[in-house]
């Protein structure tokens, strides 16, 4: 089991390398959402190498591991380069993702070690991970559950219910990361079904929150340990306000990135050609 | 000689609350839908049970987190809304994860086909055995008795994997005994006469209908087979087709939309190819909604479903 401070590096220079991994897999597999996984690269490289999440790479189920659910599940291609770096399973795979007999889909499954459950179908991440945070509440556990969801994602209904139920039973082992990069598919959230004032929002129904750069790995690690270590008596929420295709010039500027791909030529000037 | 009438959800319920008192790893969840045995459950294993409101998307998911965490979960609402309000959450979370994650989920929905005759098609089950059929890894359960019912608690919380179990909302006498475990494995149970040349299938409700219309046909000097089906997506269709086999004449009945994948594909996809000699008829509701209050017998007549209607459609079949 580790909280994961035995990288080489700086969480800024692992967040640059893994976002330039992300760019070279959706080079080699452009069927993958490559604009939502950028945004949320720095908080993955927060949890699993700022102390935050605990896991145990050998022993992916470990029941004394904090359960991560990436809800919006197909903006986590940005994740396979860590699962790998942390040894969850080979970084030969990451050639390999979208390729027939591959266990790394364009949108992952849970089996793929690492992952919790089925995800990408938005909107189930927090009605599961509020089970799983009753049942270690009730259990007497102190592991956490993490839930990372995407803003589109919040106008899928069931995460209002979700969100009500877990303020109800007071989950103080419940973290919702909001990858607030303010695009769903087709336009601007804020264009389809506005948010704000998201903070107001869940703070109403009863969580706490805070609202953080989610691409400033120093403010992003302090908040959600601030966030997790509260003595709040409920769930809590992290806003990382993000930009969608976090490092493509191309995509950042495009409402309509989700969809986009890059083609190679791009990826490569992105990140300078090295493999 | 009739027994009394007993409701499947109690008996059902009775067996989970019994067995919660000695088994710390059993938890319950309610869509803000009660009954008298659950108020014990609440009352006595506070920590075991809770109502998530009317939200059956969230009572699905939260059923799911608590089951990866080890518990056997029970999850109970009314029926077509446990299972269609919340399909996409039992696809995702139950059907698909379940292949990957062991668990033991059990959905139980209360108000099978017309039981609930005078609330209309909002409150009616009329497609959630062929919904609940499509999809893989989910158990479809139908009881035609509270024995069945009873025995059926017992198995869920004995057997891992995710089923869903469609209770009748009405007291209803038992069929016979309590299903042995054999007959539970097997997925039906039998009556009448074996051998017989004429079968009748069917579940939950319409089989205290079809054992009248074997009455009437036995009355007439035509020995009748009825199968019960209590399993309507793992019934063991190797060995049903066995006993069928001296079957020239097969009715099946049941209390859903005829067509559209409920007993009737479970036996027109396993057991007719294997049986060429047998003539097959099915019964069942025409792909329509009904605003008509009940009774429900008067629900089912209007559709052709009734002890004489039937019993002339065997006649019918055996002379086609």
């Amino acid at each position: 089991m580790t909280s994961a401070h035995q990288h080489s590096g700086s969480l800024r220079e692992l967040a640059a390398r893994f976002r330039a991994d992300t760019l070279r897999i959706h080079a080699q597999a452009p069927e993958t959402r490559v604009a939502s996984s950028l945004s949320a690269v720095e908080i993955y490289t927060c949890l699993f190498y700022g102390g935050l999440l605990r896991h145990n790479p050998a022993n992916p189920r470990d029941p004394a591991r904090d359960r991560l659910i990436v809800s919006k599940g197909h903006g986590s291609i940005s994740l396979y380069p860590i699962l790998a770096d942390r040894g969850f399973f080979s970084p030969e795979e990451l050639a390999r993702v979208c390729r027939p007999g591959t266990f790394l889909g364009g949108i992952p499954d849970p089996i793929i070690p690492g992952y919790e459950t089925v995800n990408g179908s938005l909107g189930h991440g927090p009605g599961v991970g509020t089970g799983m945070a009753i049942a270690l509440q009730r259990q007497g556990s102190d592991r956490r559950v993490v839930v990372v969801v995407g803003d589109g994602e919040l106008h899928e209904g069931a995460v209002w219910e979700a969100l009500l139920f877990a303020a109800q039973q007071k989950l103080n082992n419940l973290i919702l990361i909001v990858d607030d990069n303010g695009r769903c598919m087709m336009d601007y959230t804020s264009h389809v079904v506005d948010l704000a004032p998201l903070p107001d929002k869940l703070r109403a129904f009863g969580w706490s929150v805070e609202e953080v750069n989610g691409h400033d790995v120093d403010a992003l690690c302090a908040t959600l340990r601030r966030s997790m270590e509260c003595s709040f008596p409920g769930p809590r929420a992290v806003i990382t306000h993000t930009i969608k295709g976090k490092g493509a010039p191309a995509l950042e500027d495009d409402p309509l990135c989700h969809v986009r791909t890059l083609t190679p030529g791009e990826v490569e000037e992105l990140t300078g050609g090295a493999p | 000689m009739s027994t009394p009438k007993r409701r499947m959800r109690d008996a059902f319920l009775q067996v989970i609350k019994d067995r919660m008192g000695a088994e710390s790893d059993i938890f319950f969840l309610t869509g803000d839908f009660g009954s008298p045995v659950l108020d014990g459950v609440r009352r006595d294993f506070a920590d075991r049970f809770l109502n998530v409101g009317i939200a059956e998307q969230n009572l699905v998911n939260v059923a799911t987190g608590l089951a990866l965490e080890g518990y056997r979960v029970i999850a109970y609402a009314i029926a077509p809304f446990i299972t269609m309000r919340c399909l996409e959450q039992i696809r995702i979370n139950l059907a698909i994860l379940s292949q990957v994650r062991p668990m033991n989920v059990t959905l139980v929905g209360v108000g099978a086909g017309y039981s609930y005759e005078v609330s209309g098609p909002t409150h009616q089950a009329l497609e959630d055995m062929a919904l609940m059929r499509a999809l893989p890894n989910i158990g479809v359960w139908s009881p035609a008795d509270a024995a069945t019912a009873a025995a059926m608690a017992n198995r869920a919380l004995d057997t891992p994997g995710v089923r869903y179990v469609r209770l009748d909302s009405h007291p209803l006498p038992d069929l016979g005994p309590a299903p042995t475990p054999q007959e539970l494995q097997c997925g039906f149970r039998l009556s009448g006469t074996t051998g017989a040349a004429a079968a009748l299938v069917s579940t939950g409700y319409l089989s205290h209908l079809a054992a009248g219309v074997r009455d009437e046909l036995e009355a007439g000097g035509l020995p009748v087979l009825t199968v019960d089906m209590m399993d309507l997506a793992h019934a063991d269709m190797t060995e049903l087709t066995t006993v069928l086999a001296p079957c020239r004449n097969i009715l099946t009945m049941e209390e859903g939309f005829i067509g559209c994948g409920g007993m009737d594909a479970l036996l027109m996809l396993h057991a007719t190819p294997r049986l060429p000699k047998a003539k097959w008829a099915h019964a069942g509701l025409q792909p329509h909604y009904h605003f008509e209050i009940g009774p429900r017998d008067a629900l089912l007549a209007a559709q052709g479903i009734s002890r004489s209607a039937l019993a002339a459609r065997m006649i019918e079949l055996i002379n086609r």
